[in-house]
C-alpha cells in the first residue's frame, strides 16, 4: 500500500520542517517529505485540504479504564476518542484493578490495544506492588512487557526510602520514573485549591506548597541519584520555578501539564462545578499564567491530556463526593491550538509539545515524521470551528469542563502506521 | 460559563435558599422583614396561620441535628404545611440508593419543598440543580458552605438590638475554617453593610483567603473585640482536637474562650451570641453564657420566625396579602 497526502501544511518539528509539501508512506512507514522516492506510484491519496500534517500526539498520561472500571471507559473505546483526538501513542497509568503490576496485566493492555488497533498504548508499570509503596516492582520484567515509564499514579510514595531505593533501581536499569508531585498530608481530604474560591466555598482545601514540599523532595534525591525523573502534571507556578532551576543544573528532569489547567483556574468552580472537580485542582489564574510560560520558555516538555473518563453517576453527587477528572483525549489538540491563538507559543514549538519532546520523555522513536519512522500522522483543520456538546464524545467519559465551548482546530485524519484509524466525517 | 443564580427566579425572587451570597440587599431585608411579621404567631392561642396549608415538606437531615430540624419543623407547621421528616444515616443511602433516586421517590411522593442539611459542601446546590422545576429547596446547613437561615436568624437577633447594621462592628471568634454559620454571616453581614466584620482565631482555624470575604483577621482576642457591637462565638468541634489545630481545650479557652473579663474590651452594650449547642468552657464562659449581654436563646425562638418567612418566601407565599388568621 502506497499512500500520498498532498495539500496540507507539513510540520514536523523533529527536523524543523514547516513546509506546504506532500508526504509519502510506504506500508506501514514514512518514505519520503517532499520529493517522491524514485518510481513511487501511489495507490490512494488524502487530501489534507489545507490543514496540518503533523506526526500523531503522544499523550503521557490518560485513563483507558480497563482492565477494572470498563462500566467508565475500555481500551477499544477510549483509544477510538484517542484516535479522534489525533494520537496515536498513550500511556496508561498502572492504578488499573488488578493494579499494573505484573507482567500479566500490562501484557493484557498491550494485547487489547493492539486488537482494537486505534492507537498505540503503552502501559505505564507500578512503582511499588499494589501501589502500596512498601516495596519496588519488577521494574526490569515489566519494562519487557512494555512498560514505558513507572508511576505510582495518585499515590505518592510516603516512605521517602522506598522512594529513594525506587530511583537507585531505576537509575541503574536506565529506567524513567513518572511522579506526581502532591505531597500526601497536605493533600488528604482536600478537592480545591486552598485559596478564594475554596474559602468562599467551604471546601477542604490542597495547598499550592503541597506540590512544591513534594517536587522538593523529588529533586532533592534526582540531585543525590540522578534518575531520569518525569514530573506531572505540575499545577502551581512555584513548582515550574523549582523545576526550572532543577533543569538548569541539569539534573536529567522533564515535566508535563494537562491541557486543562493551562486554560481553566479555581474560579472555574464557582459554584460547585464539579466537572471542574481534577486533580491536582485548577489554581489560581497566577499559576495557569506560570504553567503557560514553564511551556513557552521550554521548562515544561509535554502537554498531556490526563484523561479520566467517567461514568455518568461519578459526577452526580455534591463536588467532594463526585470523583475527580475529566474526559481530555478529544480536546487536548484544540485546548493546546489555542495557545497559538493567544500568543503562547507558535504552532511549531505547540506541535512539538504534543508529540516529538513527550516521544523523547518516553525514549520511543515516535512524535516525527522523519522517513523510516511509523506513519504515526495526525492531519487537523486549524480553522474549523466547533462547539464541545458531551454527549457527542467519541469516549465513554461524557465529562468535560468544556461543555459549551467554542472550540477551533478540528482532527480530519488520524493514521496509525499508515493505516487511517479515523476520519471526520 | 456564566451562570445564572440558581437561587433566584426570572424576575429575581427567591427561589431557593441555599447561601447569603450574592443576594441583594433588599432580599435579605425583606426576609428580616417578614419573620417580624411572623413572630407574633408564637403568641396567639391557636399558633398558626394558613400560608402553606396543601403544602408537602421534606426535612432531609443527613447529618444528625436537633435544633435546626425541629425549628424548620414548628416553622412548617405554624405556615399549615404537611412535614415529613427523613432521617437519612438510617434510611436509604445506607442501602445503596443514590441521594437523586432518592429525590426522585420524593418529587413522585408529590413534595414540594425539600429541606436539606448534608455533611457535603455545595450539597443543596446539587439538590437545586436536579430537583424537578417546581420544588424548592432550603439549605439547612452544607458542609463548611452555608447555613443561610442560621445567618438571617441571627441578622434578625442582631437588628431587633441594635436597630440597624450601617454602624455595627461585628467580631466572629473561633473555627471559621470549618464553619458554615461564619460564612453565611460573613455574607449577610457585608451585604446588610455594616461597619466591620472581624474574624479572630488563630490562624488554623481561619480560612486561607479570608481577606476576600471582606473580613478584618485577628489572632488576638483582646485586640480583636476591641470597641465591637456583636460578638458572635461559634462551636468548638471536638474532632479538631485530634487534627494539630488547636493543642487542648485549655489552651482555647485561655486564649479564645469567651469570659466576662474578654468581654470588658467590647462595647459596654455588647451583645454575645451562639449558634449552639454550646460547649460551655471552652469556647464561652458559663458566666456569659446565661448573663445579660447573651442572646443565644433569643436566637432559637427567632429562628422559627425567620424559617417561616423564608419558606413562605420561597413557595411564592406573602404574609399580609390578604391572608386571613384561622
Amino acid at each position: 500500500m502506497k499512500l500520498r497526502i498532498h495539500g496540507g501544511r507539513v510540520v514536523d518539528p523533529a527536523n524543523g520542517i514547516d513546509d506546504n509539501i506532500d508526504l509519502y508512506i510506504e506500508g506501514e512507514h514514512i518514505a519520503a517529505l517532499g520529493e517522491p522516492p524514485a518510481g513511487f506510484s501511489p495507490d490512494r491519496e488524502i487530501d489534507a485540504g489545507g490543514g496540518i500534517v503533523c506526526p500523531g500526539l503522544v499523550d503521557l498520561q490518560a485513563r483507558l479504564r480497563e482492565p477494572g472500571e470498563e462500566h467508565k471507559g475500555t481500551i477499544e473505546s477510549e483509544t477510538a476518542a484517542a484516535a479522534a483526538g489525533g494520537i496515536t501513542t498513550l500511556c496508561c497509568p498502572p492504578d488499573t484493578d488488578p493494579v499494573t503490576d505484573s507482567p500479566a496485566v500490562a501484557n493484557l493492555i498491550r494485547e487489547r490495544a493492539a486488537r482494537a488497533g486505534k492507537a498505540r498504548v503503552l502501559p505505564i508499570g507500578a512503582l511499588t506492588p499494589g501501589l502500596r509503596g512498601e516495596q519496588i516492582c519488577e521494574m526490569v520484567i515489566l519494562g519487557e512487557a512494555g512498560c514505558a515509564l513507572f508511576s505510582n499514579a495518585d499515590r505518592p510514595v510516603v516512605n521517602t526510602e522506598v522512594l529513594r531505593r525506587a530511583l537507585e533501581y531505576a537509575a541503574s536499569h536506565d529506567l524513567t520514573l513518572l511522579l506526581r508531585p502532591q505531597e500526601s498530608w497536605l493533600s488528604a481530604g482536600g478537592c480545591a485549591h486552598e485559596g478564594a474560591v475554596s474559602s468562599r466555598l467551604g471546601l477542604p482545601g490542597i495547598p499550592g506548597f503541597a506540590e512544591t514540599v513534594e517536587v522538593a523532595r523529588i529533586l532533592t534525591l534526582v540531585e543525590e541519584i540522578g534518575a531520569r525523573v518525569h514530573l506531572g502534571p505540575l499545577s502551581t507556578a512555584r513548582a515550574v520555578q523549582m523545576f526550572g532551576r532543577a533543569r538548569y543544573d541539569g539534573l536529567p528532569v522533564s515535566a508535563s501539564v494537562t491541557a486543562h489547567h493551562l486554560h481553566l483556574c479555581e474560579l472555574d468552580i464557582s459554584d460547585f462545578n464539579n466537572q471542574c472537580y481534577l486533580r491536582p485542582p485548577l489554581r489560581t489564574q497566577r499559576d495557569r499564567d506560570g504553567l503557560r510560560q514553564g511551556l513557552a520558555r521550554g521548562i515544561i516538555g509535554a502537554i498531556c491530556s490526563d484523561h479520566q473518563p467517567h461514568d455518568l453517576d461519578a459526577k452526580l453527587a455534591p463536588f467532594s463526593a463526585s470523583e475527580p477528572g475529566a474526559s481530555g483525549l478529544e480536546t487536548l489538540l484544540p485546548l493546546a491550538l489555542r495557545l497559538v491563538d493567544e500568543g503562547v507559543m507558535p504552532l511549531p514549538e505547540l506541535i512539538a509539545t504534543l508529540s516529538w519532546q513527550p516521544a523523547r520523555i518516553l525514549g520511543i522513536p515516535a512524535g516525527t515524521l522523519t522517513p523510516g519512522s511509523s506513519a504515526d500522522i495526525c492531519i487537523f483543520d486549524p480553522d474549523h470551528h466547533w462547539r464541545l456538546i458531551p454527549d457527542q464524545l467519541v469516549s465513554h467519559g461524557h465529562n468535560t469542563p468544556l461543555a459549551g465551548w467554542e472550540l477551533k482546530g478540528r482532527v480530519t485524519h488520524t493514521l496509525l502506521a499508515g493505516r487511517v484509524v479515523y476520519r471526520l466525517d | 460559563m456564566i451562570q445564572r443564580d440558581i437561587q433566584l427566579d426570572e424576575s429575581g425572587r427567591l427561589r431557593h435558599f441555599l447561601t447569603t451570597e450574592g443576594l441583594k440587599r433588599q432580599t435579605l431585608l425583606e426576609i428580616l422583614d417578614h419573620a417580624e411579621k411572623f413572630t407574633s404567631v408564637a403568641d396567639r392561642s391557636v399558633k398558626k396561620v394558613p400560608l402553606l396549608r396543601g403544602v408537602t415538606i421534606a426535612n432531609l437531615f443527613f447529618e444528625p441535628s436537633t435544633r435546626t430540624r425541629t425549628t424548620f419543623e414548628l416553622a412548617a407547621k405554624r405556615l399549615s404545611a404537611d412535614i415529613l421528616n427523613i432521617n437519612i444515616s438510617t434510611s436509604a443511602t445506607t442501602k445503596g440508593e443514590s441521594l437523586l433516586d432518592m429525590l426522585r421517590n420524593l418529587e413522585a411522593m408529590h413534595c414540594d419543598m425539600f429541606v436539606v442539611r448534608h455533611s457535603r459542601s455545595g450539597a443543596a446546590h446539587f439538590i437545586a440543580r436536579h430537583v424537578a422545576p417546581h420544588i424548592r429547596v432550603i439549605n439547612a446547613g452544607d458542609g463548611s458552605h452555608a447555613h443561610p437561615t442560621q445567618a438571617m436568624l441571627d441578622m434578625f437577633t442582631i437588628r431587633r438590638h441594635k436597630g440597624r447594621f450601617a454602624e455595627l462592628r461585628v467580631a466572629i471568634v473561633g473555627d471559621i475554617m470549618h464553619s458554615r454559620v461564619a460564612r453565611s454571616q460573613i455574607h449577610a453581614l457585608t451585604t446588610l453593610g455594616v461597619q466591620e466584620v472581624r474574624v479572630i482565631g488563630p490562624q488554623t482555624l481561619i480560612p486561607r483567603a479570608a481577606e476576600n470575604l471582606g473580613v478584618h483577621v485577628y489572632h488576638d482576642l483582646q485586640a480583636g473585640l476591641s470597641g465591637v457591637d456583636v460578638v458572635i462565638t461559634l462551636r468548638l468541634q471536638r474532632e479538631r482536637m485530634t487534627g494539630a489545630l488547636i493543642p487542648s481545650e485549655r489552651e482555647y479557652f485561655a486564649l479564645y474562650g469567651i469570659t466576662e473579663e474578654k468581654l470588658a474590651f467590647a462595647s459596654p452594650d455588647v451583645m454575645v451570641m451562639h449558634p449552639g449547642p454550646i460547649n460551655r468552657g471552652v469556647e464561652i464562659g458559663s458566666e456569659v453564657a446565661d448573663g445579660p449581654h447573651s442572646v443565644i436563646l433569643e436566637q432559637v425562638s427567632n429562628g422559627i420566625a425567620v424559617r417561616m418567612a423564608v419558606m413562605s418566601m420561597v413557595m411564592g407565599s406573602r404574609f399580609g396579602e390578604g391572608q386571613e388568621e384561622q
